[in-house]
Parts: structure tokens; sequence; C-alpha cells
């Protein structure tokens, strides 16, 4: 998965935070053939919505009828597309690595480099955690591959306008 | 007021001014039966839940108010799924109430429980599924409001049976009018974009060979006045798609017909030759473009639809205006107006319209003495019957051959199934048809293959006393698959055959209630269409038996560009 390919967009719906609504989405990118990259999704400081951060990959179809397919569910609200110039972009991954007594020095090397945090400590395992943009995120996740990973989640990306959006 | 919610649901129904409800009981539906009695609401009894869908469609389309259906969980639910299916695609507004396992049952495999509101997602407009009685009024008052508004589609509410059974406590509620919509992701656009109906206006004015493409969405925004005002006013020919067949009338100057796959010469070659397309509440179907990268290739295009994402979906339109057919064509007529020119000389175009037809009229061989052809009796029956007879159709050669050689000059009088192809569609969307419009004469055109997967929906209309009248074009064949297998499978006929005698139509029919005819030969059609024509109290039947080997022509082989478009080899006779 790279995030950073030009065929990537991201997409923030708001909608009504009611049962069925991710299924609906779901269903809808699949029987349209649209690809889903990543997908975060969390209820809004009002209850009432739901706010769904989707990475779409455009190659599968045009990203207008993507748009507009999704607008046409009665439950979606709001589509906005963010650009990566003029918004904020984290993404979260807790990931449980080997770490042997012997590698676990270089293990921490590497949560120090990328300012990435110790959750715990096994005997032979580490958990670690980094919040950061997606692209940061991915290289710390593709340096731990090569101690062994045991077990890895990416939370899916999260996109906020950025304030001189919001200013303007 | 205090109430149970099986009586709000009632209720709710009388309070959108519904009369009929097509319906079947069940377990988890069976309370919702019970203040049925007390309500003003008449309910058809199906004999299948299928056809309640149907008839609830063909309702719809010949009143324009949305149709009703109520059936049960499980299989209740999932025999209405081609319907909802039928609905969706052709935008056709209908309320589906289905009934549901209670609530603490659902999740849990119960008897005759199905996810129906999973199943129905991809082919509903919008679904429900309610566990609360005190939210029945409201979502029954969202979904006629969504079925009907913007581009209409069927909404299936399923009501959890705990709130709808009065001995369950869940069930108590108290009424309250329903309140505006609180729908904040849905709000239907229905005015152009001023600026945009500038540009097509300008288009329209600079074009030479422009066509009116017009489709399903001029009959669903009750467009086609509108329509008739701006062909006039432009003098533009229209080409009418096969789910707008009446929409503009086909004894018109201006009238082409249909086109696509089995459209008439002119229609479709008018299209090919054109500049401009004027594109009304269409979408592109692969049946009408052929090939889409040969589909009228020298064409600019104007598009006029209600859902934004029709517009561009197939065909990148130079104009896109997302809006209701009918106010948009207004809008386009008072721009034209005032704009004030003289309307462009198009004779030329006019004039090898002209010569097209002139020289690519439909035929069939009406001279050498043999089998009884479809086509005859179509034409006979167009024109031993009302003007404004309503015509439903099932799918394949008989639906074709209908909307070639009937002359709808009358809006809502042609009901079938376009983009799902319902096979069965025609008895019960007849029967829906002629509840709605019981001062219209309702003819169904049926194959015999269709006629068999919905029958049994005339017992319903005996029993009801609901006169449709049948006819049934028995070629003895799933016809369009033999047409596809002469043609394409170099005759190699695989699993078409039906035979005309299993089942005994005529003996069938009887036994379902209905007066049952049986015509073999030419001379027999009219007599047997004007006895038909008397009855009134009952269905008929008539059992045509008509050339197995016919076939529908013109057509475009599928894949093929409308260029490449077959005629009948007879022409070459005329």
């Amino acid at each position: 998965m790279n995030a950073s390919a030009g065929k990537h967009h991201t997409l923030v719906v708001l909608v009504e935070n009611k049962a069925g609504v991710l299924a609906r989405i779901a269903g809808l990118f699949s029987r349209r053939g649209f690809n889903i990259v990543s997908l975060a999704v969390a209820p809004t400081d009002d209850e009432l919505f739901s706010r769904i951060t989707i990475v779409v990959d455009v190659k599968s179809a045009p990203l207008e009828q993507i748009v507009k397919q999704l607008d046409k569910l009665v439950n979606v609200v709001r589509i906005h597309e963010m650009s990566p110039e003029s918004s904020v972009e984290r993404e979260l991954v807790v990931a449980t690595v080997q770490a042997s007594p012997e590698i676990r020095g270089q293990v921490m090397d590497l949560v120090r480099i990328f300012e990435a945090r110790v959750l715990n400590v096994g005997t032979n395992a580490m958990m670690v955690s980094l919040s950061g943009t997606p692209r940061r995120v991915g290289d710390f996740a593709r340096l731990l591959r090569s101690y062994g990973i045991i077990e890895l989640q990416r939370s899916g990306k999260v996109a906020l306008d950025a304030l001189e959006q919001l200013d303007a | 007021m205090k109430m149970t919610g099986s009586q709000a649901l009632m209720k709710s129904l009388e309070l959108q001014g519904v009369e009929v409800v097509f319906g079947l009981p069940g377990g988890a539906i069976l309370p919702a039966y019970d203040p049925l009695i007390d309500s003003s609401l008449r309910h058809i009894l199906v004999r299948h839940e299928q056809g309640a869908g149907h008839m609830a469609e063909g309702y719809a389309q010949a009143t324009g108010r949305p149709g009703v259906a109520m059936v049960t969980s499980g299989p209740g639910a999932t025999n209405i799924v081609t319907p909802l299916c039928n609905a969706y695609m052709d935008s056709v507004p209908i309320v589906v109430i289905t009934g549901q396992v209670p609530y603490a049952a659902v999740g849990t495999d119960a008897f005759q429980e199905c996810d129906i509101t999973g199943i129905t997602h991809a082919i509903t407009k919008h679904n429900f599924l309610v566990s609360e009685a005190q939210e029945l009024p409201q979502i029954i008052h969202d979904a006629f409001y969504i079925a009907t508004t913007g581009r209409p589609g069927p909404v299936l509410v399923d009501v959890t049976k705990c709130i709808i059974d009065p001995n369950n406590p869940r069930s108590e509620m108290t009424w309250r009018e329903p309140s505006e919509h609180n729908l904040p992701g849905y709000n239907p656009k229905l005015k152009g974009d001023p600026e945009l109906i500038r540009q097509a206006v300008e288009l329209i004015s600079a074009s030479e060979r422009p066509v009116l493409y017009s489709g399903g969405g001029i009959l669903k925004a009750r467009a086609a006045e509108a329509l008739k005002a701006l062909a006039e006013l432009t003098q533009i020919p229209v080409v009418t798609t096969l789910m707008n067949r009446g929409g503009f009338p086909d004894d018109h100057p201006l009238c082409l017909g249909m086109p696509g796959m089995h459209g008439n010469y002119t229609s479709v070659t008018a299209m090919q030759r054109a500049d401009l397309l004027i594109a009304l509440g269409v979408r592109f179907d692969d049946r009408v473009t052929g090939k889409v990268s040969g589909f009228a290739p020298q064409a600019k295009v104007i598009h006029v639809d209600i859902d934004p994402a029709e517009l561009g979906k197939v065909r990148r339109p130079e104009v896109a205006i997302q809006g209701d057919c009918r106010i948009v064509i207004e809008s386009l007529i008072e721009q034209l107006k005032d704009l004030g020119q003289e309307p462009k000389d198009r004779n030329q175009w006019l004039h090898t319209i002209r010569q097209w037809q002139k020289e690519h009229p439909l035929v069939y061989d009406t001279w050498s003495d043999g089998p009884l052809k479809p086509q005859l009796v179509l034409e006979k029956l167009r024109d031993n019957t009302p003007d404004d007879t309503i015509v439903t159709a099932g799918v394949g050669q008989h639906q074709m051959w209908a909307s070639q050689y009937w002359k709808f000059n009358y809006p809502y009088t042609w009901i079938n199934s376009g983009g799902l192809g319902t096979m069965g569609f025609a008895v019960p969307a007849a029967i829906g048809a002629k509840v709605g419009r019981p001062d219209k004469m309702v003819w169904a055109v049926d194959g015999d293959g269709c006629f068999q997967m919905t029958a049994q929906e005339l017992v319903t209309a005996a029993a009801e006393q609901i006169p449709v009248k049948i006819a049934i074009l028995n070629n003895a064949y799933l016809g369009m698959v033999r047409q596809w297998q002469e043609m394409f499978y170099a005759e190699r006929y695989s699993e078409v055959y039906l035979s005309a005698e299993l089942p005994n139509y005529s003996q069938w029919a009887e036994a379902m209630g209905c007066v049952a005819m049986r015509v073999d030969t030419p001379e027999e059609v009219e007599p047997a269409i004007s006895k038909a024509n008397e009855i009134d109290d009952r269905p008929v039947v008539i059992d045509f038996r008509v050339d197995p080997v016919e076939k529908v022509f013109p057509m475009v082989p599928a894949g093929a560009s409308n260029d490449d478009i077959v005629e009948s080899p007879l022409r070459n006779n005329l």
C-alpha cells in the first residue's frame, strides 16, 4: 500500500450515526467496483453524526462517480475531498514486534528516531505505537518488519482541514 | 392518542393517501392485518408476493401515485426482492412493508427470519428497520417522501413484530403526527442552473441535426406536455426510449419512436447522425447506445437528469443539468422564447429523416399464407381497442413487438419491465394498473414463457373482479433466446422449447376463473378481441398461436455499434 500514489484520494464523509450505515457504504463500494484503500470511522462531537475518512483508489472508477453515488445514500449528509496540501492527515499504528533482549536496543533506536512510544515490553517482544502522517507511519511500519512483526494494526488515515483553510 | 404500532401503521398509510395495498399475510406481519379490517384501505390478496410487488409497480406507473405492498418476513420478503430490484432499475415509486421477527429474536436465525434490509441495500432507494413503535409514523412518512421525490424508487420498511403485536408491551405508543422530514442527507434539487440552461439553449440554437432523446424521466416528472411544447417550438424530432413510450405521442409528426437494440431504423440512425442530443431523463442504457464508443459519434450532448450520478456516468455531456425534467424543459422553453430567434431552418434534417422513415419501415411477412404473425395480432389489438388503452408487457420478443407496433399516444399507457427485464411482469402489472385506473381498458401483452411465471395472479384478478385482458403471443418458445441461438449460435437450440400445448392455456385460464379463448388464424383475431373487450366482470385470456420462428427486427447485435443495425431480410421484398 502506497498512500502517496497519485491515484488515491481522501474523502471525508459525514453520515447519520445510524445502524447499518457503514454496511451501506461498504456495499456501495463493492457493487460499483470502487476500491477502498483505508477507512476510519467514529462518531463526531455531535453523536447524531459519524465522520468517515475513506481513502479511495480512483483507478477503479472516476472519483466523480464515487462521490455522486455516495451522495445518493440517504444517510450520507456531506462529502468533502481533502487535498494533502490543505489538510492535516494523521494515522496511528500499533504493533507488537519480536524483540529478544539482544535486539531490543535496535528496536528502541527506531522508536526514538521516529518519536514513537513503547506501550508494553515482554520477554521477547515489544508493543510500540506511533501516530503521524500516513507516510511516516508507513515508513515506521516498514522498518519494524525486519524485526519480525507479531501483530500490527494501522488505523487508516484521518484528516482535517488545515487552519489556513478554515480562515480562508 | 394511545394506540398500538399496528394501528399506527394503518393510520400512517391512510395519512399518506394510500387507498390500495397489495399483499399476503404471514406470521411476522400478522398483527398488522387485524387493524387492516377497520381501516379504509383496500387490500388485494395476492397468490405470491412477487405478484404484490409488480402490482404495486403497475399501480404506480399507471397512476403516478406510489404503490404499496405488504408481506411477511423471511420468504415473503425474499419473494418481493425481484419487484424491488425491478422498481429500482425503472425508478418506480413503491413502498414495501415487510414483517420481521420480534426485535429480541433478530440475529438468532429465528423462524422465517431473514435480513431483508441487508439483502435489499443495493436494490432500494432506501430502507428502514423499525424497532420502536413510536418511530413508525415518522418512518412511514419519510418512506413515502423518499420513494416519490427526486429520482423515484422503491423504499422498504421492515417492521419488527414486537412493535405491532398488541400482546407485546413494546407495541404501545402514543400517536403523534409526523413532523417535517429530518433527512439531513436527502435534498433533491429540482431547478436547473440558469447558466447551464443558457449554455444548453446556445447549443440548441446552433445545432443543425438535433434529436430529443427522451426517456423514463419524462414520465416520472410528468413532463410529457412540456416535452411536446419544446419539440414543437424547436421543430426537433423526438425519440422515445422503451421507458418513455407514450411520453411523446407516436402519431405526432416529430415522433421517431423507439431507439436501441430493437428500435426502428430512423430512430437509431437519427441519433447516429445527430450533431446534438438533448438527453432528457435518460441514462444512456446499453440497450440504447449499443457500443458506447460508436454511439452518436458526432453529437454534442445536453444531459438533463434529476439524478446527478447519471450525468457523465456513461457519456460525458457538453452541458450537464441536474434537475427535474419538467422544470428544466420549461426553463429551456422560456429562454428559447426570450431569445426571440426564428428557429433554425432544419428542413434538410427533417427531410432526411422523412426519407429514412419512408425507406426503412418496420416490416413483417403480410403476404404469404403462413402461421399467424405476432405483429398482426398486435396491429389488430391496437386498432380494435380504445386509443388510451393501458398496455403492459413481460420481457422478450412480445415486449419488443408491442413497443414497436403499438401506437402510444398518451403518457402512462405503456408499462413494462425495462431495466431489469423481469419475465412475468405483465400479468401482475396489468392487475395493478387496472386497480389504479379502473376506468381504462388494460391489456397485458405476454409471452408464453412469461405467462407461466406469474399467471397464478389471475386467480387474484378473478377473485377481486379485476377485468384485465391477457394476450399470450404463444410461440411455444422462449422466443428471444431462441432468436439469439438462431442468429448467433448457429441454430443450435438449447433449452428454449416450451410447447404450445403444455400447459393447456385455455383450461388453465378457465380453472383460474377467466374467460379463455384460443386463436389460430388471422380471421379469428378480431372476433376474439371484440369478444374480450365486451367482458368487464372477469379476466380474459386469449391464447394466440403465433409463428414460432418469427424474429424481432431491426436488431443491433449485442456489443455492436448502432451503425451496424440489421434490418429484416424481408425489406428487400418491398
